[in-house]
């Protein structure tokens, strides 16, 4: 049996710059009819490039330079526009990294789904509705002889997700390709989804790629996995084995990267003065309460993280304390002495002792200004230093977070890497030489291998300079790798709290329960497994209580 | 008879029973259901017609209807020049179908052919078409039977106008690739050729209104001997060779007023401009730093403004300021730049929020915030680097509406003051002669040159402007 697809030497150039730069160099691969591939590798390492080429399609500014794309016979690099736009959403499907994005906000689900069938002429719109609303159901998403009828706003990011799956699924496609789709999904949703994509490729015996930079992901939903590396292709193997005995050494720091974890620290005295004490804190978006007296407090060389799912409130608690939001109820005190609420109030020493880093370093850095501009501004403000002076301080800053000072001190931040960009975010907030720091899901955009690199450098100068954090975070791996001390927020309420090393030891509260075991690990076996233990039923509940 | 025949006035009468009027929606929504139904026998995908809304398919039949009475009528109604209009419509799309049919055949299926949508298809065929009637009507005698061919001599202008520029902006573009500095080169070489042009343009403008005193041969108020001298300097039909533009209806330098013309509308119009980007600019960052009552004021303030016609409203208040300037020994130039920097500022001041707006909701802001930045640092530092581009986009379109501001409050009489020489007074002064197109173009050039000088610096901002969007919209990606 020939394969379905078969990517003989493929060399993918996008143009940038005014030069041709490559891509993807030389790539092959082929997959049968109801296999599973894995693409994993960092970002930039051309991924998605080589999902979408697989379509024999490639993004503007991106040319397909050499090689051949064959799907069931079919030449794709050479085939017309017409033989393309009859295989593509037909034969050919591909659903997004971003489903919120995807959808055309202005058109009910259910209309943007039967396009695909109508257009090709696989159905009409009546069949196709009656079908759709069956995939729904078979992707158990609540409520499936209504959901379609919704706009895309109406429904969450997971059911979209799932919505966008079963649209890709409308033609009964030979080959879908999946470019992260549970990327920006909290644990628990991610584990809806991934458990209806699994299933519903296997009942249609659809083939498919699915692109990640998870590895635990990966491992659950492949069948054979290939290892990108900045466009060159390191190891290929069949899931086992690729996770037993990993050939390549990049490969293995890959699967290494979740080992990273920190020594246990003291505990803290019984007398000690918390550094931030956030005290019965209640809060509100205009009439919407979002944070329920909220209490915990967090010790001079300590990291407190802070979990739960998106809504939950961490970051509204965080933005009580810097006082962007100033609470309805409670207070927040800074080395035992209460803080002004509102931010405007409190003085600039008050300011200076709590910074804070974003998780968009994107948006958290001034794209029109140099990074030498961005660390040496709170240099001057709190440390009145200027000319030379300030600049010896930058200088010293770069070196802390390990980036060359002659290097970047003149650079742009789109002229940085995503983890880069972090850097300069931390050193921005180190600029100010505060006692504590807030991380709001510092490491969240990032690949494993440059958030382990975020999260080593925070440690180090947690040790080196005392600095006390909050860390605001729903990956679990994160947590276990660098908290002190565990808050577990749901609904605007603290459900639990404690030192990491009781948090991760039963008995838990049952939510605790749901987002730990929710974590995907490396066990090809984990999903199945998790899912017998639930139950399906228990899976849907979950998804019924989030409507 | 057909039924574009009736007048207005008998369908006037007709649709005013209310009975007629219910026969014909009746009708309308028969004829709408029953092309609905029609459509849906055929329509096995249940794509289009299955849940159209009867009123669209009466929109449809109604269109339907329209085209179908209009062959009807170029064909057996004896409409000459409609029959020869369809007749060439059909020629091209044949001619289009043909033409990618035989490139398809003569290349061996090049994906150029081979993808070639029908309407690209199209508009090659009828891109050919125009460039051959061009070049036909370019090449006609200037003279028939004894009388000039107003058409095909301004047509010749235009053309020789156009290819003359091209080879210049072409020319220019060439020089900034090789000379300057690596920054600059980068810039030229990816720049287009609008751009290069509407830079060498504006570039031209500059020199122009800042030397005028040299480069000009007279003085703009220098009443010289002879009154209404054809432009062109040929002596043989009215022209002198000092004079190469003639001269006006009072026997002034055109060419002369033409150069002080730039130096006053040009030099008052980047004035006004830039205070009108004073006042709305730090207005609307200021609305959208501080938001709450202030923005609501502000805002408010400025829909009222912008709800009285602009130039209506300048116009009264450049009335009311013609009374007061000679009392208060201010210039009544003085006062037009600040009106129309007023009105005008309420264009950018929303603008200015609306980019604003996308920016303070930015994390860097909130960094600056939390760090215990004032406000000026917050505007000035953090927010307007963020905003320049968008805002120099909208100078040049801005200042394209104040030099037509300018020009038509001038043409108005209220405007710039005679004698100072300004291009919305020349094209008013001369306007008369615009009559003498038809048998003798070159007196008529006269007022055109005004009005040409005002058209090329618009087309030529918009040319700029354009590309500054592009390259910072493409900066985003």
């Amino acid at each position: 049996m020939s394969a379905l697809v078969e990517i003989n030497d493929i060399w993918i150039e996008g143009r940038a710059d005014e030069t041709w730069m490559p891509i993807i160099n030389g790539a092959s691969m082929s997959l049968n009819k109801g296999e599973v591939l894995g693409l994993i590798g960092e970002s930039g390492a051309g991924k998605s490039t080589l999902g979408l080429a697989a379509m024999g399609f490639a993004r503007d500014g991106v040319r397909i330079s050499k090689g051949s794309v064959t799907f069931d016979g079919i030449d794709l690099i050479n085939a017309s526009a017409a033989v393309k736009r009859d295989l593509l959403g037909k034969r050919i499907a591909y659903v997004a990294q971003s489903a919120a994005a995807s959808f055309n906000p202005s058109h009910r689900l259910i209309d943007q789904h039967v396009e695909g069938p109508v257009q090709h002429g696989v159905s009409t719109r009546v069949e196709s509705v009656n079908d759709g609303i069956e995939l729904y159901r078979r992707l158990r998403l609540p409520d499936p002889d209504n959901i379609g009828f919704r706009y895309p706003h109406q429904v969450s990011g997971g059911q979209l997700q799932r919505a966008m799956t079963a649209m890709a699924m409308s033609c009964r496609p030979d080959l879908i390709i999946f470019d992260e789709p549970t990327t920006a999904l909290d644990v628990t949703t991610q584990i809806e989804v991934l458990a209806s994509i699994r299933d519903i490729v296997e009942q249609f015996d659809t083939a498919a790629i699915y692109i990640t930079h998870d590895l635990a992901v990966v491992a659950q939903m492949a069948d054979k996995i290939k290892v990108l590396l900045k466009g060159d292709e390191v190891e290929e193997a069949d899931t086992r084995t690729m996770l037993s005995d990993p050939k390549e050494d990049y490969t293995k720091s890959l699967w290494a990267v979740r080992s990273f974890k920190r020594p246990g620290k003291a505990a803290v005295p019984e007398d000690a003065t918390p550094v931030i004490s956030v005290r019965n804190v209640t809060a509100a978006y205009g009439k919407a309460v979002v944070l329920h007296d909220v209490s915990f407090d967090i010790h001079a060389g300590r990291t407190v993280a802070v979990v739960g799912e998106s809504g939950s409130g961490k970051s509204t608690a965080a933005r009580c304390i810097t006082g962007l939001l100033p609470p309805l109820e409670g207070h927040v005190e800074f080395d035992g002495e209460a803080l002004p609420l509102d931010y405007r109030k409190r003085n600039k020493m008050q300011l200076r002792q709590a910074q804070m880093i974003y998780q968009m370093a994107d948006t958290a850095l001034n794209p029109r200004k140099s990074i030498g501009e961005i660390i040496g501004r709170p240099v001057e403000f709190y440390m009145d230093l200027k000319g030379a002076k300030k600049r010896e301080r930058v200088r010293a800053l770069l070196d802390e977070i390990e980036m060359e000072p002659d290097l970047f001190i003149d650079r742009l931040p789109s002229e940085l890497s995503g983890g880069q960009k972090q850097r300069i975010g931390i050193a921005r907030a180190l600029a100010a030489e505060p006692k504590f720091i807030i991380c709001d899901e510092v490491t969240s955009a990032l690949d494993q291998l440059v958030a382990e690199g975020i999260l080593k450098l925070l440690a180090r100068l947690q040790d080196t300079l005392g600095l006390s954090y909050m860390f605001i975070t729903h990956d679990l791996a994160t947590v276990k790798s660098i908290a002190d001390e565990v808050v577990v927020m749901k609904d605007g309420r603290v459900v639990e709290q404690g030192p990491k090393d009781e948090m991760f030891t039963p008995p838990h509260h049952s939510y605790t329960d749901l987002l730990l075991s929710s974590v995907p690990e490396m066990d090809p076996d984990w999903l199945t497994n998790l899912l017998a233990e639930r139950g399906v039923d228990n899976l849907g509940d979950a998804a019924a209580d989030r409507m | 008879m057909t039924p574009f025949d009736n007048s207005i006035g008998d369908l006037l009468v007709f649709f005013g029973k209310t009975g007629n009027v219910l026969l014909v929606l009746g009708i309308i929504t028969f004829g709408g259901f029953l092309f609905r139904s029609i459509g849906q026998l055929f329509d096995n995908r249940g794509e289009t017609f299955v849940e159209m809304p009867l009123f669209i398919a009466s929109l449809l039949a109604i269109l339907l209807l329209a085209v179908v009475s209009l062959i009807w009528s170029a064909f057996f109604g004896g409409r000459a020049g409609l029959r020869t209009l369809i007749l060439f419509v059909a020629a091209i799309v044949f001619g289009a179908w043909a033409f990618r049919y035989a490139g398809q055949l003569l290349t061996d299926n090049a994906p150029l052919f081979r993808d070639m949508p029908f309407g690209v298809a199209f508009g090659y065929v009828f891109g050919a078409l125009a460039l051959i009637g061009g070049i036909w009507f370019f090449l006609q005698p200037v003279e028939l039977d004894g009388a000039p061919r107003a058409s095909v001599i301004f047509f010749r202008w235009a053309v020789k106008g156009f290819i003359g520029f091209a080879i210049a902006a072409f020319l220019f573009r060439l020089a900034g690739r090789y000379l300057g500095t690596n920054g600059t080169r980068k810039l030229f070489r990816q720049m287009p050729m609008t751009a290069a042009f509407g830079i060498l343009v504006i570039l031209i403008y500059t020199i122009v209104s800042v030397f005028a005193g040299v480069i000009a041969p007279f003085g703009q108020e220098e009443v010289l001997a002879n009154s209404n001298i054809v432009p062109g300097g040929d002596p043989a039909v009215g022209g002198d060779p000092d004079y190469p533009l003639g001269t006006d209806q009072i026997g002034r330098d055109i060419l002369s007023r033409l150069i002080y013309g730039a130096q006053n509308t040009v030099g008052i119009a980047f004035a006004t401009t830039l205070l009108a980007f004073f006042i709305g600019g730090s207005l609307g960052f200021l609305a959208a730093t501080l938001g709450g009552w202030l923005d609501q004021v502000l805002s408010r303030l400025v829909d009222v403004l912008m709800a009285i016609p602009a130039l209506i409203f300048a116009l009264l208040l450049m009335t009311i300021a013609t009374a007061w300037a000679p009392k208060l020994g201010i210039p009544l130039t003085f006062f037009m730049v600040v009106i129309i920097a007023v009105i005008d500022s309420t264009r950018v001041f929303r603008l200015a929020r609306a980019v604003a707006m996308n920016i303070v909701v930015m994390d860097y802001i909130e960094a600056a915030k939390l760090r215990g930045e004032g406000l000026a640092y917050l505007v000035f530092r953090e927010i307007l680097p963020n905003a320049t581009a968008p805002l120099l986009a909208e100078f040049g379109l801005r200042f394209c509406f104040v030099f037509l501001t300018i020009a038509s409050l001038s043409f108005l009489g209220v405007g710039i003051q005679p004698p100072l020489a300004d291009w919305g007074t020349m094209v008013k002064d001369l306007a008369q002669f615009i009559n003498f197109a038809a048998f003798a173009p070159q007196v008529a050039t006269a007022p055109l040159l005004a009005a040409g000088a005002i058209a090329l610096l618009t087309v030529a901002v918009n040319f700029v402007v354009d590309w500054m969007l592009h390259k910072s919209s493409g900066l985003k990606e």
